[in-house]
């Protein structure tokens, strides 16, 4: 078969198919009783809605319970069944047994006529009672039994049998249960009682039984759909919400009725899980924008300089500068690079894995240590407050890149205030306080501080207030000081000094660790 | 010098090869991890510079294989992971020093020469540069006939420049050494130390002995 072949059998393919609509169309048209579409549809979507409900869970569990317990009820009512007719049978059996020992006496004291006497006299009482006294040869002699199935009366003993009664007409036949016995003298006695009080109870009781179980499975059946319809409703908002989110809307949340039932913990978890990627999500999407928005005017920088060094530039003195111009653009470019690297692993919890319980104090007093000659040359004081120890957990390096971020920026702003404030010389302080369950690092200058409106904004990458926009620095300090904050269970709380700032890091305070012996 | 340089990057290679040859030392390079791992074992070589991510062989690898083969050549480790958990892990695996990519070959270089010579020993008991003295053991730093008092960490921050007398020793490498701090502070703030260290050592004498090296860091030595 060549290509083309195969191109002309499916359009003669095609064309044997005429389209479904169309064939509706002729039928309606000829007459003929056709649903009408939207009829069909909606008949296929129920059954539909109908096969994925058969298929839950929540209906197989349902199914089976049902299964069960129409089982055990049927076992039930069967077992009652039974134990009623056990229970007639031996009450009928006692008073039979009674009866043929009491006309025994009758018969032993008064020989036949008064046990014919007294059979007679029994057997006109209205009631089940059945008696029949015949000769050796058959012959009924006594009784209320009209006839009986053959060979009955040959052996003495217990027998189910039918029978019918002398004084009835219409000649039905009826069950009993006798006892046949061998009198001296050839005699057949029969006792017995009539069967139908116990089959009628027996009816009773089987159809009450059909009754309950088919109750049972009915009343099974629509509460199990009941249920089933109910969880499913809220599994389908649940796929439907988790559909949308994956489609990219990471606003959505799962529905939670309120109710605490799993469901609803699994809901509530899932959105605590939702809360998280999108706050991971939005974490990389702003240091995206931000190295897209911040990285690219410090390169353009870099190449306008490159560029206009080759085209300008007349000696080699000129060359050199606009190199070592470049080298130090790209050290500070590397600079906010890793800054925005580290709060970007911050942000992330990466860095969560080292964290080991240490003295906060004690970092304290290093970074004091580290900056108290830089800011002496800026004629500032630096004090330090850290003499009790205070422990908490986390990345050692981290929390110190913060402080040092901290007293960076006191330094550098600390002395624009002027080298004395309210008659004392400026100075900053730093201290290591223990609040109860929180331990703050903080660290207080006397510069110009942070107008309340700013106080937020200034956390955001690369926010640069106005008046700092002379000053070197890549406008990630504190942001980075705040996600290391945040990293840690703890926040960067920025106050008024009067003036001046106190910037602080809040951390979660451990205890004290046991001494090691 | 003998350096081998182990780095699937041509470019950055040869530029590295080309500038420690152009400071006087002798620069192998091989490739890949399996190479460079061949190399370490025959070579006689003072320094290994292992790229951390290579092909056929990772740097890690490369150097826990050379230590447990005795071979003790101090190695740096150029990566372009820089944060603190991965130089940790460099460490841990038998580095000797980790430089995160990107870098500057004063650098480099610096750290580099201060491997090698770590490597020579240099453990003396008392230091000494000119008539400037240090003694290890009693803390106490002279020059000429006169004590100089030095703050702890001054005591330390000269220790560490005097041990490496003669070398250039870089700020992040102080940063490194004398304070354990492993990040870059916005400002500097060695210079600082460093000027004071200078006011307490230099000031009144007529030769100067601890120099700034323009572009690289600091230096003690005696110039005479």
């Amino acid at each position: 078969m060549t290509a083309n072949d195969v191109v002309v059998a499916r359009a003669s393919e095609v064309a044997a198919k005429p389209p479904l609509e169309r064939t509706l169309e002729r039928k309606g048209a000829d007459g003929s009783v056709v649903a009408p579409p939207w009829l069909a549809r909606k008949t296929a979507e129920r059954m539909a809605a109908l096969g994925k409900l058969l298929r839950t869970t929540a209906f197989k569990l349902t199914l089976v319970y049902l299964i069960v317990f129409a089982l055990f009820a049927a076992f039930l009512l069967g077992y009652f069944a039974w134990n009623t007719r056990r229970l007639i049978n031996e009450q009928i059996t006692e008073t039979v047994d009674a009866e043929i020992q009491g006309l025994g006496d009758q018969y032993r004291q008064g020989g036949i006529r008064r046990l014919v006497f007294a059979i007679e006299a029994r057997a006109r009482r209205p009631g089940s009672s059945l008696y029949l006294l015949t000769t050796a040869a058959g012959e009924g002699v006594a009784g209320n039994v009209g006839s009986l199935a053959t060979g009955i009366l040959d052996n003495p003993g217990w027998f189910e049998t039918v029978y019918r009664r002398v004084d009835e007409q219409d000649a039905s036949e009826h069950h009993a249960l006798v006892r046949v016995d061998q009198l001296p003298g050839g005699f057949h006695l029969l006792v017995g009682r009539d069967l139908e009080e116990r089959e009628r109870l027996y009816d009773v009781v089987l159809s009450a039984g059909r009754w309950s179980v088919a109750i049972v499975v009915v009343m099974g059946l629509a509460g199990g759909f009941f249920v089933a319809r109910r969880v499913l409703t809220r599994i389908d908002a649940m796929t439907q919400t988790t559909r949308t989110i994956m489609q990219g809307d990471l606003h959505e949340r799962l529905p939670v009725v309120g109710t605490g039932d799993e469901l609803d913990r699994l809901a509530i978890n899932l959105n605590a899980m939702l809360e998280r990627i999108e706050a991971l999500m939005h974490g990389l999407k702003e240091v995206s924008d931000n190295i897209a928005h911040d990285l690219k005017t410090p390169l353009t920088r870099m190449r306008n300089r490159c560029e206009e060094a080759l085209r300008a530039a007349q000696s080699e003195t000129q060359y050199r500068e606009a190199l070592q111009g470049t080298i130090e653009e790209s050290e500070a470019l590397i600079t906010t690079f890793n800054a925005l690297l580290t709060i970007a692993r911050a942000e992330s919890g990466q860095a969560r894995d080292d964290m080991v319980a240490f003295d906060a104090a004690e970092i304290v007093r290093g970074i004091g240590e580290l900056y108290e000659p830089l800011a002496d040359d800026k004629g500032l004081g630096l004090k330090v407050e850290a003499g009790t120890a205070t422990w908490v957990r986390g990345n050692r390096e981290l929390i110190s890149q913060a402080l040092a971020n901290l007293v960076d920026n006191a330094i550098k702003y600390g002395a624009s205030g002027g080298s004395v404030v309210n008659g004392h010389p400026a100075e900053i302080l730093l201290k290591a306080a223990d609040r109860g369950d929180r331990i703050l690092l903080s660290v207080a200058d006397n510069g110009p501080g942070i107008a309340d409106a700013d106080r937020g904004r200034v956390l955001e990458r690369f926010v640069r207030l106005e008046q700092s926009r002379s000053e070197p620095g890549s406008g990630l300090g504190l942001s980075l000081a705040s996600a290391i904050a945040r990293l840690h269970g703890g926040e960067l709380i920025l106050e008024d000094n009067h003036p001046g700032l106190v910037s602080a890091l809040s951390l979660p305070r451990l205890p004290p660790p046991l001494p090691t012996a | 010098m003998r350096l081998l340089i182990i780095e699937d990057d041509r470019d950055a290679a040869d530029y590295l090869a080309k500038a420690f040859r152009e400071v006087g030392h002798v620069a192998d390079l091989a490739a890949d991890g399996e190479e460079g791992l061949a190399h370490a074992i025959d070579g006689q070589y003072d320094v290994l510079i292992v790229d951390r991510m290579l092909p056929k062989l990772d740097g890690l690898s490369i150097i826990g294989t050379l230590r447990s083969k005795g071979v003790a050549t101090p190695a740096l480790i150029l990566s372009a992971l820089g944060q603190v958990d991965d130089r940790v892990k460099g460490l841990r695996a038998g580095g000797d020093d980790y430089l995160s990519k990107p870098y500057s070959f004063s650098e480099l270089l610096a750290r580099t020469e201060v491997l090698a010579r770590r490597h020579g020993g240099r453990e003396e008991m008392v230091y000494r540069v000119g008539d400037l003295e240090l003694d290890r053991l009693s803390h106490r730093v002279t020059r000429g006939d006169g004590e100089i008092v030095l703050q702890p960490r001054e005591f330390r921050l000269l220790e560490y420049l005097m041990k490496h007398a003669g070398q250039v020793v870089t700020r992040t490498m102080l940063l490194e050494n004398v304070w354990d701090y492993h990040f870059d502070p916005q400002t500097n703030v060695i210079d600082v130390h460093i000027s004071r260290l200078r006011s307490k050592i230099d000031k009144g004498f007529a030769q100067p002995l601890l120099h700034t090296v323009r572009g690289a860091g600091y230096m003690i030595r005696d110039s005479k």
